[in-house]
């Protein structure tokens, strides 16, 4: 049951991009196109889970019983930009295929603060490790039904006139500010 | 020699603005400005984290090798980062409450980062520390006036002092939803004034 609780939570409820504000370059950068919105879903929701559990791993067996919590941010950071660059070389190697669909948007995954986001979240909220990835792939989910939403209503926005200062940009934060809205819909289902 | 330094202080104070020209750094942007100080002290944050990891970069260009080039500023940056967040928690803890996560989250803010390549990695000490400050405060700027006008809609208050009452004052410019919109039309305003000056 917590498992469906963490899942409609970090998909609905506590939106990452739309309630949590995290992943919003991306979320403005990736979401004219809607393949180039699912690219970046999959790509992140793969990195997302494996960061997850090494930097959990890292955190509960090095960080905690050495009292060296002040290193957190490097040590994540660090942990975050390795495996990145490892899973790309493990990915041309392993699966071509794949590594054609999510090569280019791997190494923009590093400055993707919604991974940092939530190796540091689940922390916080004192998870164990199942549900940690079952939280950080229901993350990914949300992350990735927000992108591809507003990627859909900014393929229509493209056929439309906006005043010259609106295009672009303000004109997407603005779809974006009413999806947020929309999502609020959502808050109370869980706790 | 003076003149262009001036010149670098302001290009990221306007001309360069991070957020409302450059759209990077958007995560804090959005969520930290729920009213004016949090905006402020968050833009105060980085503006120390930046201004540092400039300084810092900028005399190590020569020793860091060429390859391995992002991890080495990575670390610098977190370095800083770290420091500022034990400072802050120590001596502001309201504020550390406040702005929680995303005070670790400023190491992945892209202009840190975008500075250090793009501008600290190529010039002297100097120029990378105003570019630094330059940057910082035109990042602070942003987030200042987005955290005014929000909690001023939302609210009725500017930094808590009250202008209106509290009724008139529509709370969805405080929630998320609130943060989008008004961005997104701030941004437009600087287009359209951009385009005029």
């Amino acid at each position: 049951m917590t498992f469906i609780f963490i899942f409609i939570s970090a998909v609905f409820v506590n939106n990452i991009v739309l309630s949590q504000f995290l992943g919003i370059c991306p979320f403005l950068g990736v979401s004219k196109r809607m393949d180039t919105a699912i690219g970046m879903t999959g790509a992140v929701a793969f990195v997302m889970a494996i960061a997850t559990i090494f930097t959990y791993i890292i955190q509960k067996a090095v960080l905690d019983p050495f009292h060296i919590q002040f290193l957190q941010t490097i040590t994540f950071i660090l942990i975050i930009a390795a495996l990145v660059q490892l899973v790309e070389i493990v990915l041309k190697k392993i699966s071509p295929a794949l590594y054609q669909a999510l090569g280019v948007y791997l190494p923009l995954i590093t400055t993707n603060c919604t991974i940092l986001g939530v190796a540091l979240l689940v922390i916080k909220k004192d998870f164990n490790l199942v549900e940690s990835v079952v939280f950080a792939i229901s993350t990914a989910i949300g992350f990735g039904l927000a992108l591809i939403l507003l990627a859909g209503i900014r393929e229509q926005l493209n056929m439309v006139k906006l005043p010259k200062g609106m295009e672009g940009i303000p004109a997407a934060l603005i779809t974006a500010g009413l999806l947020a809205m929309a999502f609020m819909g959502f808050a109370g289902i869980v706790r | 020699m003076k003149n262009s330094g001036i010149k670098i202080l302001l290009n990221g104070l306007i001309k360069e603005n991070p957020v409302f020209v450059l759209i990077l750094g958007m995560c804090p942007t959005l969520a930290t400005t729920s009213s004016a100080v949090n905006g402020m002290s968050m833009g105060l944050a980085t503006l120390f984290v930046l201004f540092s990891s400039n300084i810092i970069v900028s005399i190590l260009k020569n020793i860091i090798p060429d390859k391995v080039r992002i991890p080495a500023y990575v670390v610098i940056i977190a370095t800083f980062v770290s420091v500022a967040e034990m400072l802050i928690h120590a001596y502001f803890p309201a504020i550390y409450e406040s702005l929680g996560i995303f005070i670790p989250l400023i190491v992945v803010n892209c202009i840190v980062l975008g500075r250090a390549e793009a501008f600290a990695s190529k010039n002297t000490v100097l120029s990378s520390a105003l570019d630094g400050l330059g940057m910082g405060l035109g990042f602070t700027l942003a987030l200042t006036l987005l955290g005014v006008v929000r909690e001023l809609l939302g609210t009725g208050k500017v930094f808590g002092n009250i202008v209106f009452s509290e009724n008139y004052g529509a709370i969805i410019f405080v929630l998320a939803p609130g943060a989008f919109i008004v961005l997104g039309y701030l941004i437009a305003i600087m287009n359209k004034l951009r385009k005029t000056l």
